[in-house]
């Protein structure tokens, strides 16, 4: 009996071993280890063995049987690993392969801008403001210190509506209406389209953006328009941006400057996008008039403040290297899908 | 405004070694902006004064000759050359071997670098210089006018030159051309003495202004000459002197040089000297024949309408009662501050002249030009308005020229009509203001002291700055403040941060939800369009709206850019079809634009108050995708911006431009708030876009009223939900939106969804009929279902829909 045993043992184990898959391996084990397999009959035979042998012998087939199934166990893991091991082989794909990109939209290049501005100056605690588009003449130009027959007026080419309503020229206008309705300090920017009777050109069009800039309190200086637009174009242009005031002329302020960037493109050494003068204009700035606050209704002697007038479209061409206009309002899908 | 540079250092001589480009980036940061300068011996070396001491025959070319010129060296230098006008002992500019020109001879655009001259063999005979002519030295017969039409330029009466001198400074050429940028209200600074004070406070400087005297015989103007101006608000001013025994003749060589590189032809003594007084004083003058002035009597009066007038161009003009003329006691003899008359202009053979300098109302002047279709450096001056101090000294400048240059007999005395004398305003002096104005702290002395340069005088005991009537840009203490930063340094100013209350930033709501749409158009594959918000009334019938459609009041443009800009949008979709056309035109496959921009409604025209401006989000596609693709859209920006509310589409929304059975309006909590479908295939075939396209509009101010950025959680559902099937047979033109309906209004509270899987319409169908399938899914949050509640659910929805005339599929 021991014998048939050991010889039941160690075949299956051998059988076991050379196993080629896992349905092989199930065979084996019912072979064996079944209701009708050899360990089951070599049980049956117990009632042929003295009765003092039987413990000893049942000992021995139990550990027959557990060697057997731990022999099993061990290849049904080892056939399990090989076949995760060639199920990932033969999974192998060609990583190089064209994505599936979900098809997702493009922002407008001027609307890229704007939320960049937007953002900077939301976080300097500005609120960002709307104004008419066809706005009264009192906002657009009087009220802005530019009266009847200014030539400023002239320079504007204004497109009319009638004697006293307008295509607003300048985003100016919305400053008068936030001083006249909202309460001091200010602190706002009003981005909008504007409209002047240039035509549509590589740098010109008869629709374009501009963001206006107001600050009114108590103690606001000359200083802190330099501060804050210093800071406005290193955050929108690159924190080695320097930024250079020169003195200039609008009805609206005083004093006044327009502003000047160093080339973000060249940084200052000359290209083709600052004409090689290393500097790039992109703004109007000043001291409010103390005519317009006064218009206003606000006191000149109590307070006092900065404006600033940016074009949209010459920040974002600038910025994202546009060198004609016409892009701008073509939407030809390859352009806005650069953006 | 240009300036010569020499001639400003000839007023600022503690400049007189600077650079154009130095003293250019200085004065552009004290606020007289440079633009760019032109150096007017650019690609001029090596370029000497010779004399040609003798000329012989070439030998092997009858048009060439051989020269022998004096360069004020040991040896003459030997040059061959073709030019018909060179004559022994002609002084002429000689460029040397290794020097430079700026140009050809025959004047073309030179080249960017000059020309090279290298000695060398003519027809066999060493040549080793040339002799120039003035297109060579990169100028023209118009700013040389002694220069011959063909040959080499030839010193004439110049005992202050000689052989082995600098040609290009005995030309004058040794300039630079300054051109600024000068701001309107500087009216000052459009002359060379408004820069030349500005470059001297610039540089800290010394500046010499011409001292002017009033010259004259014991004579008396007003013996040759009576003034009348009838409309003194248009004419505040108006001065005049006479000069006789005229000698015309050329200008001395210095006044032309001046005067050409102003840019100024001259022309001769007298016409120079006007100009010149232009140019310096900023100071228009004219300058009539006496003898023409009929009467002997100047009246400055409004022209009378449809009266006409011969300028000296030679052009007959169409004057009005708005436009300022200059008579004598019969006729017109000039347009005040435009133009002079053909009838009065001086001759070669005038005797005595009358000397006009004047003062009239900028805005007019203006006014007058426009209408008058003219613009002359005279009207650009006037029109800016000038100070009538000025003209006093420009006319006393005018005469004290006239006798410099010998070319006349100056009368005494001056007419003057200045009805009301402008004087000089004075402004409070308040440091402490411009301290706190520009954010410094500087000392009152550091201001003053730039006022003092400035021309300004302070009354200590007062307390008060006289403004010189010529800086009329000065009014109140923060035009001072501007000056002070000006010369203390826009750059010097600190760079701080606004101190004071803080203020909260932020974007409106209607601003938010904006940014959603264009989030979610974004998302679902949508780029951004900008287009105009002027179009062609012609859009309209593009568009198919009918004649009496109130679209069609549309607000019009006084001025416009031709018809195509001329009235403001009151629909969207114009641009976005033209932007689609134009991709499909370029062949760009499957094309999803947006835009978020606005229409103009009048609430009544003409308009006479703000219209009513909305912004519409307005999307747009061909190719991939179809009318529920952007109904889609529609529903998932809703969602987005909190509108979760059921939206119904009703499908009669009447609209010709789009195609009558795919066309609905979007109804939200019974408002329209929108509308989308697919473009009608006539205003497809209008815009040449050979597809079909769909469009979606959805008005944002009735969407920001109803959207929200609230959230609120509803927990996830513990308990199983179940699930019934159905399949319907549904007469044809029932839509399923109806049977939806139902659906919702019949589940009850325990109806979590539904959803359409199937539709059909064929075989097996009886003809005028669909068959419909809908998954109902129902739930409760407490507890699981019992099928008795869903089967009760179950049959008041079929009640309902058998009452509507549907079946349920056998």
């Amino acid at each position: 009996m021991n014998e048939k045993l050991q010889k039941i043992r160690d075949d299956a184990i051998e059988q076991i071993k050379a196993a080629k898959g896992m349905d092989s391996l199930n065979d084996i084990r019912v072979k064996i280890l079944g209701k009708k397999g050899e360990i089951t009959s070599i049980m049956k035979g117990m009632k042929d063995i003295p009765k003092e042998e039987r413990p000893a012998f049942g000992q021995m087939v139990n550990t027959a049987r557990q060697e057997i199934e731990a022999a099993l166990e061990e290849t049904k893991q080892k056939i399990a690993a090989a076949a995760r091991e060639a199920q990932l082989k033969r999974e192998i794909i060609d990583v190089t392969l064209p994505a599936k990109k979900p098809a997702l939209g493009h922002r407008h290049p001027n609307s890229i801008a704007l939320e960049e501005v937007e953002r900077i100056f939301v976080g300097m605690g500005y609120e960002v403001v709307d104004g008419p588009e066809i706005e009264k003449d009192y906002y657009n130009f009087e009220a802005l210190n530019i009266p009847a027959n200014h030539p400023a007026k002239d320079e504007q080419d204004t497109f009319y509506i009638t004697k006293d309503l307008l295509l607003r020229t300048q985003t100016s206008g919305t400053q008068v209406h936030v001083m006249e309705n909202q309460s001091l300090p200010i602190r706002m920017i009003a981005p909008g389209r504007v409209f002047r009777a240039d035509e549509l050109d590589a740098t010109h069009s008869p629709n374009f953006h501009q963001i206006e800039g107001l600050v009114i309190d108590k103690n606001i200086t000359f200083a802190d328009l330099k501060g804050t637009l210093a800071e406005f174009a290193r955050q929108l242009f690159g924190p080695d941006t320097k930024v250079k005031f020169r003195p200039h002329h609008f009805p609206f302020t005083e004093p006044s400057a327009e502003v000047d960037v160093t080339c973000f493109k060249c940084h200052g050494k000359g290209c083709r996008v600052c004409k090689g003068e290393g500097w790039i204009e992109i703004l109007g700035c000043g001291m409010v008039h103390p005519h317009v606050l006064e218009m206003s209704g606000i006191d000149p002697n109590e307070y006092q403040g900065f404006a600033f007038g940016v074009g949209l479209e010459r920040i974002a061409m600038l910025k994202y290297e546009i060198d004609d206009m016409h892009n701008m309002y073509e939407n030809d899908i390859r352009f806005l899908k650069q953006f | 405004m240009r300036t010569s540079l020499k001639w400003i250092k000839d007023l600022v001589p503690g400049i007189k070694d600077m650079g154009p480009q130095e003293y250019m980036d200085a004065m552009t940061l004290s606020g007289s902006k440079g633009e760019f300068f032109t150096e007017m011996d650019k690609n001029l070396e090596k370029i000497v004064v010779g004399r040609v001491l003798s000329i012989e025959k070439h030998p092997n070319a009858d048009k060439l000759v051989i020269c022998r010129v004096d360069i004020g060296q040991d040896a003459p230098l030997q040059i061959v050359t073709g030019a018909p006008n060179v004559v022994e002992g002609a002084l002429v500019p000689v460029v040397l071997d290794g020097g430079r020109v700026a140009g050809g001879h025959d004047g073309s655009t030179p080249p960017t670098d000059g020309i090279k001259i290298k000695k060398g063999k003519l027809r066999g005979v060493e040549s080793y210089g040339m002799m120039c002519s003035i297109e060579e030295l990169g100028s023209s017969r118009d700013m040389y006018p002694d220069a011959p039409e063909d040959g080499i330029y030839i010193f004439k009466g110049r005992d202050d030159i000689k052989p082995g001198d600098d040609a290009v400074k005995a030309l004058g050429l040794d300039d630079a051309v300054i051109e600024y940028e000068i701001t309107s209200n500087r009216v000052d600074c459009f002359s060379i003495i408004g820069i030349a004070r500005e470059a001297a406070v610039t540089f800290d400087t010394e500046f010499k202004p011409p001292v002017v005297t009033p010259t004259g015989n014991a004579e008396n103007a007003a013996d040759y000459i009576k003034v009348q101006v009838d409309d003194p608000d248009l004419c505040p001013r108006y001065t005049a002197r006479v000069c006789k025994n005229i000698k015309i003749g050329p200008s001395p060589e210095w006044m032309q040089r001046r005067l050409a590189a102003q840019g100024i032809r001259p022309i001769n003594n007298i016409v120079d000297i006007t100009n010149y007084v232009m140019e310096e004083y900023g100071q228009p003058m004219h300058a009539y024949d006496l003898s023409t002035i009929h009467g002997s009597k100047i009246v400055v009066r409004r022209a009378g309408d449809n009266e006409t007038f011969t300028t000296l161009d030679d052009q007959e003009r169409k004057l009005d009662s708005s436009m300022l003329v200059i008579c004598d006691d019969e006729k017109p003899i000039g347009i005040a501050g435009i133009m002079g008359g053909e009838n009065s202009m001086i001759t070669e053979d005038v005797d005595a002249i009358l000397f006009e300098a004047a003062c009239f109302d900028g805005t007019n002047i203006r006014l007058s030009g426009k209408k008058l279709g003219m613009r002359t450096d005279a009207q650009s001056k006037f029109e800016k308005g000038l100070d009538p101090n000025n003209a006093e000294e420009a006319i006393n400048r005018a005469c004290q020229l006239v006798e410099m240059l010998g070319c006349g007999e100056v009368v005494g005395g001056m007419v003057d009509v200045y009805s009301k004398k402008k004087e000089p305003i004075s402004i409070p002096f308040e440091p402490d203001r411009i301290n706190k104005l520009l954010g410094t702290d500087l000392a009152p002395e550091t201001m003053l002291d730039y006022f003092r340069k400035l021309e300004l005088v302070y009354d200590k005991e007062a307390n008060l700055l006289k403004i010189p009537t010529f800086r009329q840009d000065l009014l109140g203490t923060a035009d001072l403040a501007e000056e002070v930063a000006r010369f203390y340094g826009y750059v010097n100013i600190p760079e701080t941060l606004p101190s004071g209350e803080s203020t909260s930033g932020r974007i409106s709501f209607e601003h938010r939800v904006e940014d959603a749409a264009r989030e979610t158009a974004r998302f679902c594959g949508f780029s951004e369009a900008m287009t105009f918000s002027f179009e062609s009334p012609k859009v309209f019938d593009k568009l198919k709206l009918d004649a009496d459609d109130p679209l069609r009041q549309a607000i019009k443009i006084a001025n416009p850019q031709g018809e195509d800009y001329s009235i403001m949008r009151t629909l969207p979709l114009n641009g976005l079809l033209t932007s689609l056309a134009r991709n499909y035109n370029r062949r760009n496959k499957d094309v999803k634009l947006y835009e978020m921009a606005k229409i103009y409604l009048a609430k009544s025209l003409p308009l006479t108050d703000y219209a009513d401006e909305r912004v519409e989000f307005t999307l747009g596609s061909y190719g991939e995708g179809d009318f529920f693709t952007m109904k889609g859209v529609v529903e998932e920006f809703l969602e987005d911006v909190g509108m979760k509310d059921h939206i119904t589409y009703d499908p009669k929304a009447g609209r010709n431009y789009l195609h009558p059975g795919r066309q609905a309006n979007v109804i939200y909590d019974g408002k329209c708030i929108g509308y989308l479908g697919e473009i009608h295939p006539d205003v497809c075939d209008a815009y040449d876009i050979g597809t079909r396209v769909y469009i979606a509009v959805l008005d944002m101010p009735l969407i920001t009223q109803m959207a929200s950025f609230d959230r609120h959680f509803e927990g996830i559902a513990r308990h199983p939900a179940m699930s019934r099937d159905i399949s319907m047979v549904v007469p044809r033109d029932i839509m399923v939106g109806s049977i939806e309906d139902v659906i919702r209004q019949k589940g009850g509270n325990i109806l979590e969804s539904y959803a359409l899987f199937d539709i059909y319409e064929g075989e097996q169908i009886e003809e005028g009929y669909k068959s419909v399938a809908y998954t109902i899914t129902f739930r409760a949050k407490d507890r699981t279902l019992e099928d008795t509640e869903v089967n009760a659910a179950m049959d008041k929805i079929l009640a309902g829909l058998s009452d509507m005339g549907i079946e349920l599929r056998k």
